[in-house]
């Protein structure tokens, strides 16, 4: 059977939200791999949401904030960006490949762009395969 | 217990440790008279000549409170936590191994292969030509030989069997064992079954004893030996990384006392899960910096974030082992 990859993203609800709605509502299309997750602010978002989203069976996971100066809460959006970075160096000692969690910036206008992350990011997770971190935390002894 | 006058029924054993715990039992000092007035000691290999058929002859729940310290590593380990839980009461997990699989629990970073042939084959020590790996059988004319088998993961007791109470610590400390022991023996209501006890349900920070102030503004981290400590300032203010943040109290707050930033080994605070999950989000809050490349300088100084922040819980944490 073809793998067809699942991809959890984070989406804040000022920018990123309201421009992933700005594709759907503009009636754009886009891979339906994403299920997407409102927060408030990607400050919101802990490194346990992300972990907790590979564990349970998540091949990629998307982030998506406010440009840099843009945050509604004028900080998250670069408290995202440093868990990003700690994140991406943890993961990838752990043996998760970097590429599968990825950050990007999308404002309220910018549908046309939110669609084409998603295409992007899921044809990247499609020729990685799919995580091997659901099986690992099967085998015990 | 039957009867006001019989006596509690206790055991301690040790399965993938270092015997820090036991020590830890041993430093009651002379209120080991106390203990020994209240409870007879049924097994306790560190310090008694008590053999495993022994505890398997004894009747289910025979022991009163089994204090079990170490993670289980090979079939031995899981063997007897199975035992002992069918044997005793109240099984507790005592000290970070057996309650989150400790620093034992650091072998998840590789696998049964990679240790073996680390050890045995590629150390520098070994003379080992013939490339001889221990086996769990080995036939020899007088019979059969067996060893324990090594797992590829290291687990923590309540992954193997059902565990009553967790008490906490790299060793936990003895006070606060002591306060566990007299409860049991006063047939004081003891908490809910699950329950992490001989701690506090709050962080190190909440009432940690260093100066601490709303400024943490971090562009350098720092390893202890680089800096030198005033003595009395929060850590991670002077950008020593400090796993308080992320770790429950009730330690006494032995290693900052000592001028030692906290290591963790009293696991997460209540309610939280994945202690490594929530330093990091304390790290990336602390550092005073916007620009990706900036950040990633700052990041630099964090050298190994899996090992460091998850020193004494992988094998419970959400990544419970490296992916193979």
């Amino acid at each position: 059977m073809e793998f067809t990859p699942r991809i959890i993203a984070f989406l804040c609800n000022w920018c990123s939200y309201t421009g992933a709605d700005l594709a759907g509502t503009s009636r754009m299309e886009y891979k339906s791999n994403v299920r997407s997750v409102r927060v408030m602010c990607s400050g919101r978002i802990e490194p346990t949401f992300v972990l907790e989203a590979f564990k349970k069976g998540a091949d990629g996971v998307l982030i998506c904030g406010c440009h840099p100066g843009d945050c509604h809460y004028q900080e998250g959006n670069y408290r995202c960006l440093r868990r990003f970075l700690l994140l991406q160096k943890y993961i990838r000692q752990m043996g998760i490949e970097t590429e599968r969690l990825k950050l990007e910036w999308i404002s309220a206008s910018e549908g046309k762009q939110f669609a084409e992350l998603v295409n992007s990011f899921t044809e990247t997770i499609t020729e990685l395969g799919p995580c091997k971190i659901k099986e690992t935390m099967q085998i015990l002894t | 217990m039957e009867g006001s006058k019989a006596k509690l029924k206790l055991a301690v054993y040790w399965a993938s440790a270092c015997g820090g715990c036991c020590v830890s039992v041993l430093d009651v000092h002379e209120k080991l008279f106390d203990v020994i007035a209240a409870a007879d000691l049924v097994f306790w290999p560190i310090a008694l000549d008590i053999k495993y058929h022994d505890v398997e002859e004894m009747p289910d729940q025979h022991i009163d409170l089994t204090l079990f310290n170490g993670a289980v590593r090979n079939s031995e380990n899981e063997h007897m936590a199975r035992l002992l839980r069918k044997k005793s009461k109240i099984l507790v997990a005592y000290g970070s191994c057996s309650h989150l699989g400790g620093i034992p629990g650091l072998a998840n970073f590789s696998t049964k292969e990679d240790i073996l042939n680390r050890v045995f084959i590629e150390s520098e020590s070994v003379v080992n030509p013939e490339n001889i790996l221990p086996q769990p059988e080995y036939e020899v004319k007088e019979g059969v030989l067996n060893l324990p088998e090594f797992f590829n993961d290291v687990r923590s007791l309540a992954q193997v069997v059902d565990v009553d109470y967790f008490i906490p610590g790299c060793p936990p400390q003895t006070e606060r064992l002591l306060e566990v022991f007299v409860a049991v023996v006063s047939g004081a209501e003891l908490p809910p079954k699950g329950s992490v006890i001989g701690a506090e349900t709050k962080t190190q920070c909440d009432e940690c004893i260093r100066k601490k102030t709303e400024n943490k503004r971090i562009k350098k981290f720092y390893r202890p030996w680089e800096i030198t400590d005033d003595g009395y300032s929060c850590f991670m203010e002077q950008g020593v990384i400090c796993m308080g943040p992320a770790t429950r109290a009730g330690c006494g707050y032995r290693c900052i006392k000592g001028n030692a930033p906290c290591r963790g080994c009293y696991g997460p605070p209540a309610g939280v899960t994945d202690p490594g999950a929530k330093m990091m989000s304390a790290i990336a809050s602390i550092i005073d910096e916007k620009e990706p490349e900036e950040i990633s300088r700052v990041l630099e100084d964090v050298v190994d974030p899996a090992g460091l922040f998850y020193r004494f819980s992988l094998p419970v944490s959400l990544i419970r082992r490296k992916i193979i």
